[in-house]
C-alpha cells in the first residue's frame, strides 16, 4: 500500500490553473523528488497535500484514507509532515522550543492540569526537551539548542525546520527545498540528512531545484510544468527525457542538447 | 541560585515578596488604594498579555469581560438575590462562557479585523449596560453592596490590597503554569507562525479560544473586584477607553512578558493619580502616552529595558 | 409612506457624512495601510472651529475655511508625527497610535473648546420642502450635494490629475512608485491631508444638524469604518455606497426598531460583515501566499 497517493488534483486561483489534474504515488521509505521550473506548481501541490489548500478537483489518500478535505492539524496526527520554502520557524523560541513544538501531539494536551504546577505538567517538558535534543543532535545542531532561533545561521534554520518536522514521528515527510539558498558543503549535509530519513522507514517527498541533489539521492522523479505532469521515472530515464529538457530549457535548448 | 534566576517561577515569587511587605511601606491609604488599584488592573493585563502577548492576537474590547464581572456583584444582589461571593465566581463564569460563544467565529479573523471585531463586541456589551437601567441603573449606574465571605466583611483599603493581592499572585502563577507548558508552547507558537503550528499538530482555533476565554475570566473577576472595592459601577466599565487603557497598559509595559503588565498597569493608574490636579489632561497624557510609547518603544517598557541590559553585558 | 420618506430623508443625510469618513478611511487606507482611527477627530474639528470661530466675529465662509486649514494641518502633524516615525510597525501597533491620537485630540478640544453641544445655523434657511409628506430640510440637500461634490472632485482628482494617480500608484505597489520617482512619503502625507480636508467639510456641512460637540469623533469613525468595511476596505465607491447604507439602516432601526439602539446598529454591520463577507460588497476575496 503507498503512504501517500494523489489522484487528479486540480486547483485555481482567479483564473489561473495552478494545477491541473495531477497524479502521483509515494512507498514508504522512498525519497519521491518533484521537481519543475519555477511556477510550476510545486509549492501549490505541497501545500494542497498538507491541508492548507482545498483542491477543487482530485483526491489525496494517506495510508489508504481518503484525507482529501481534513485541515493541515489533522493531517498530521494521521502522520503527514513538512517543512516550508520560506522558512516558517517559530523565531521568538529557541531552537529547542521549536522542536518541542513539534512534539506536540505526543503530549498530554489537557488544558486543566497545565494551569498548575503538577509533576506531571514538569514531567512532561521534561520528556519533550530530552526528545527536542534528540533531535537537534540528529540532524546536527544541539549546540545550538539554547539560542533564539532567530539568531541561527541560515543553514541551522533549514535543518531546524527538518528537526522540527520529524518531532511529530511523521510516516510522511514533505520537505520543500530543504537545501534552498544553501552552499554546496551545506546541501550535501542536507542530502545526507534526507537518506538518513528516509533509512529510518519514512517516505519522503522532495521539492528542489538543485538537480545534483535530486538526481543522486531520488528514487523516482515527478515532474511537474505549468501545473501540469509531464513525467516520472527514474533519475536516468528524466535526464533523458526531451519534454523535461523542454520545459527547463525552452525549445531552442532541447535542439541544443539534441544536437550535442 | 542562576537555575533560580532562569526559573520563570522567580517572577511570582518576587510578587509574593512585594505585595507581602509593600503595606510597611506604604503609610497612608490612598497609597494602599493606588496598590489596590495596580493589583486589579494588573490581574487584567496578565490576563490579556497571555491573549495578546503569547498567542499574538488583539483584543479592543476586553472592558467588556471587565463590565460583565463588575456588574455581575451588582445585579446579581440587587436583582436576583444572589449573594457577591456567589455572583463573582458567577460573573467570572458568564465571561468566561461569552468569551467561548464569540470567541469562534471571532478568532477566524486576524489583524485589524479582529481588533475592529472586539471593539464591536465590546462597543455592544458596554451599550447594554448603558440602556438597561432597569438592571443596571442606566448611564449613572448603580451602588454595589459590600462582600461578605463567611461573615468576614471584605471592605476597606487593606482588605482589599489583600485580595487583590493575593489574587493577582495566583492569576501570574497560573499564568506562568499556563506559558511553560505544552499549551503555552502552542500559543507562542501560533503567535510566530500560524501556519507550521498547524502542519505541526496544532488546533489553532482551540488554543486561541482557550487564551480569549482565560483571559476573559481573569477581566472578570478583576471587574469584580474594582466594582466591590469602589462601591459603585458605571457602565464605563466596560466602555471603549477602559478597553484601550487596557491593551495600552499590556504594550507599554511589554507583550510577552509579565513583569511587563504589571509595570503598564502600574504607569498609568499611578500616572493620572499623579495629576489628579490637571484631571483635565487625563486624555491628553493617555493619548500622548499612547503615541510616544508606540513609536519610541514598540516592544514596550521591559522588554526594551532587558534588551538594553543584555547589549550592555554582552 | 410620509414616515418612510421622512426616516429614508436623515438616513441619507447622515449616511453622507459617514461615506466622507469611510471615503477619508478609504483614501488613507490604500495609500499607507493604516486605519486611522482618528478620522471622526477631522469631522469634529470642521464643525468646532467652525463653530468657535464665528462666535469670535468670523464670518462664516472664512470661519469654514479657518476649519478645513485646522483640520488639513492636524492631519499633516499627525501623519509626521505619528504615523511616519513608526513606518513599518503592525497593524495593530498602528491602530494603537491612531486611537492614540484621537484620545489626544479629544482631550485637546475638550480645553481648547468646552464639552458642549454646538451647532451651526443652517446654510440656506429652515424652511423644509415637503415631498411626499416628508419634510427635507434644504441643509439635508446641501450635504448630499457637498458630499456628492466631494466623492466627485476626489474621483476626477485621483483619476485625472498626475498628484492623484501618483496617490493610486503609491497605494498599489509603494517600492515600484518610489522607483519611478514617486515621493511615496509626501503621496501618503497628502493622502491624510485631503482626508482631513473631506472630514472637515462634512463636519462643518452636517453642523446645522446633526450637533457637533467635542467628543462626535469616536462614534463617527467607528461607523465610517463600519461604512468602509461593509463597502469592501479600500474601495472608494464602496466607502460612499456603505456609508449611505448605514444612514439608513440607522434610520430605519431607530423609527421602526428601538431608537436606544441606534448606534449598536453600526456595529452590529460590522460584526455581520466580518463573518459573513469579509471582502465587503465590492472587495474581492483575498488569498494567503505561503
Amino acid at each position: 500500500m503507498s503512504m501517500l497517493t494523489a489522484q487528479g488534483i486540480s486547483i485555481g486561483f482567479g483564473g489561473v490553473r495552478a494545477l491541473s489534474d495531477v497524479t502521483f504515488e509515494v512507498e514508504k521509505a522512498e525519497i519521491f523528488a518533484i521537481i519543475g521550473p519555477n511556477g510550476a506548481g510545486k509549492t501549490t501541490l505541497f501545500n494542497v497535500i498538507s491541508g492548507l489548500y482545498d483542491a477543487q478537483q482530485g483526491r489525496v489518500t494517506l495510508k489508504g484514507e481518503d484525507v482529501t478535505r481534513l485541515p493541515a492539524h489533522a493531517l498530521a496526527r494521521r502522520g503527514l509532515s513538512r517543512t516550508f520554502q520560506n522558512l516558517q520557524i517559530f523565531f521568538r523560541m529557541t531552537a529547542a522550543e521549536n522542536v518541542m513544538v513539534g512534539r506536540h501531539l505526543h503530549e498530554r494536551r489537557n488544558v486543566i492540569i497545565h494551569l498548575f504546577t503538577l509533576p506531571s505538567v514538569l514531567r512532561q517538558n521534561r520528556e519533550t526537551r530530552a526528545k527536542a535534543d534528540e533531535l537537534l543532535r540528529f540532524v546536527g545542531i544541539a549546540e545550538l539548542a539554547d539560542r533564539p532561533a532567530g539568531t541561527l545561521p541560515y543553514g541551522a534554520l533549514r535543518r531546524l525546520e527538518i528537526a522540527r518536522a520529524l518531532a511529530s514521528e511523521p510516516e510522511v515527510l514533505l520537505l520543500d527545498e530543504p537545501a534552498a539558498g544553501c552552499n554546496p558543503v551545506e546541501t550535501a549535509e542536507i542530502d545526507e540528512l534526507i537518506q538518513k530519513i528516509a533509512a529510518t522507514g519514512v517516505a519522503v517527498v522532495l521539492v528542489e531545484h538543485d538537480m545534483k541533489l535530486v538526481m543522486k539521492i531520488s528514487r523516482r522523479i515527478h515532474v511537474l510544468d505549468g501545473g501540469r505532469s509531464i513525467a516520472e521515472g527514474t533519475a536516468d530515464e528524466i535526464r533523458s527525457n526531451p519534454q523535461v529538457i523542454a520545459a527547463y530549457l525552452g525549445r531552442h535548448g532541447q535542439q541544443e542538447v539534441a544536437r550535442a | 541560585m542562576n537555575r533560580l534566576a532562569a526559573s520563570p517561577y522567580t517572577v511570582v515569587l518576587a510578587m509574593a515578596v512585594v505585595v507581602a511587605l509593600l503595606p510597611l511601606a506604604l503609610h497612608s491609604t490612598f497609597y494602599l488604594r493606588v496598590a489596590t488599584l495596580v493589583f486589579i488592573f494588573s490581574l487584567v493585563v496578565v490576563g490579556l498579555n497571555l491573549l495578546m502577548g503569547f498567542a499574538g492576537q488583539v483584543s479592543l474590547g476586553h472592558a467588556g469581560f471587565f463590565g460583565i464581572g463588575a456588574y455581575a456583584v451588582a445585579v446579581g444582589p440587587a436583582s436576583l438575590g444572589v449573594p457577591s461571593w456567589l455572583a463573582l465566581p458567577a460573573g467570572a463564569v458568564l465571561a468566561g462562557i461569552l468569551a467561548f460563544v464569540v470567541g469562534r467565529p471571532v478568532l477566524r479573523l486576524r489583524g485589524h479585523y479582529l481588533a475592529v471585531a472586539t471593539m464591536g463586541l465590546g462597543l455592544l456589551v458596554a451599550m447594554v449596560f448603558n440602556n438597561e437601567a432597569a438592571w443596571t441603573g442606566g448611564p449613572d449606574g448603580m451602588l454595589v453592596p459590600h462582600l461578605s465571605l463567611f461573615g468576614w466583611r471584605v471592605h476597606g483599603p487593606l482588605s482589599w490590597y489583600w485580595v487583590s493581592g493575593v489574587s493577582l499572585v495566583i492569576a501570574a502563577w497560573i499564568a506562568v503554569n499556563v506559558i511553560a507548558s505544552p499549551t503555552g508552547r502552542a500559543l507562542r507558537a501560533i503567535h510566530d507562525s500560524e501556519v507550521a503550528a498547524r502542519v505541526l499538530g496544532v488546533d489553532v482555533a482551540r488554543y486561541k479560544l482557550i487564551a480569549f476565554v482565560l483571559s476573559a475570566v481573569y477581566a472578570a473577576i478583576a471587574g469584580s473586584y474594582y466594582s466591590l472595592f469602589d462601591g459603585l459601577v458605571t457602565p464605563e466599565a466596560a466602555g471603549f477607553l477602559r478597553s484601550i487603557e487596557f491593551v495600552t497598559m499590556a504594550v507599554l509595559g511589554g507583550l510577552g512578558s509579565i513583569v511587563g503588565s504589571i509595570v503598564g498597569a502600574t504607569v498609568l493608574v499611578v500616572l493620572p493619580q499623579l495629576l489628579t490636579v490637571f484631571q483635565d489632561y487625563e486624555h491628553i497624557v493617555l493619548g500622548l502616552v499612547m503615541i510616544v510609547v508606540m513609536v519610541f518603544l514598540p516592544a514596550g517598557i521591559v522588554p526594551s529595558l532587558a534588551g538594553v541590559l543584555r547589549r550592555k553585558s554582552s | 409612506m410620509a414616515e418612510f420618506l421622512q426616516f429614508a430623508f436623515s438616513g441619507l443625510t447622515v449616511g453622507a457624512i459617514y461615506a466622507l469618513v469611510a471615503l477619508g478611511f478609504t483614501l488613507i487606507y490604500n495609500a499607507s495601510d493604516v486605519i486611522n482611527f482618528a478620522q471622526g477627530e477631522f469631522v469634529m474639528l470642521g464643525g468646532m472651529v467652525t463653530v468657535f470661530a464665528l462666535a469670535a466675529g468670523v464670518p462664516l465662509p472664512l470661519a469654514a475655511l479657518l476649519a478645513v486649514i485646522v483640520a488639513v494641518g492636524v492631519g499633516l502633524a499627525l501623519y509626521k508625527l505619528a504615523i511616519a516615525p513608526a513606518r513599518g510597525a503592525s497593524a495593530v501597533t498602528l491602530i494603537i497610535i491612531t486611537i492614540g491620537a484621537s484620545i489626544l485630540l479629544r482631550g485637546v478640544a475638550s480645553l481648547v473648546f468646552d464639552k458642549n453641544f454646538h451647532s451651526l445655523p443652517p446654510f440656506a434657511g429652515n424652511k423644509p420642502f415637503m415631498v411626499g409628506g416628508a419634510a427635507l430640510l434644504p441643509q439635508s440637500v446641501i450635504v448630499l450635494i457637498g458630499a456628492g461634490v466631494i466623492v466627485l472632485a476626489l474621483w476626477l482628482f485621483m483619476t485625472r490629475t498626475l498628484t492623484g494617480k501618483a496617490i493610486m500608484a503609491t497605494a498599489a505597489n509603494r517600492l515600484a512608485a518610489r522607483l519611478v520617482g514617486i515621493n511615496t512619503g509626501a503621496m501618503v502625507g497628502l493622502s491624510f491631508a485631503v482626508s482631513a480636508a473631506i472630514g472637515a467639510v462634512g463636519g462643518i456641512l452636517a453642523a446645522p444638524i446633526t450637533l457637533t460637540s467635542y467628543d462626535v469623533g469616536t462614534l463617527l469613525a467607528l461607523k465610517g469604518f463600519a461604512a468602509a468595511m461593509l463597502g469592501g476596505m479600500g474601495k472608494p465607491l464602496g466607502a460612499v455606497v456603505g456609508g449611505l447604507m448605514i444612514g439608513l439602516l440607522e434610520a430605519f432601526g431607530a423609527g421602526y426598531i428601538s431608537s436606544s439602539y441606534k448606534d449598536a446598529i453600526a456595529f452590529i454591520v460590522i460584526l455581520v460583515v466580518l463573518f459573513a463577507m469579509p471582502q465587503g460588497l465590492f472587495g474581492r476575496a483575498r488569498v494567503e501566499r505561503v
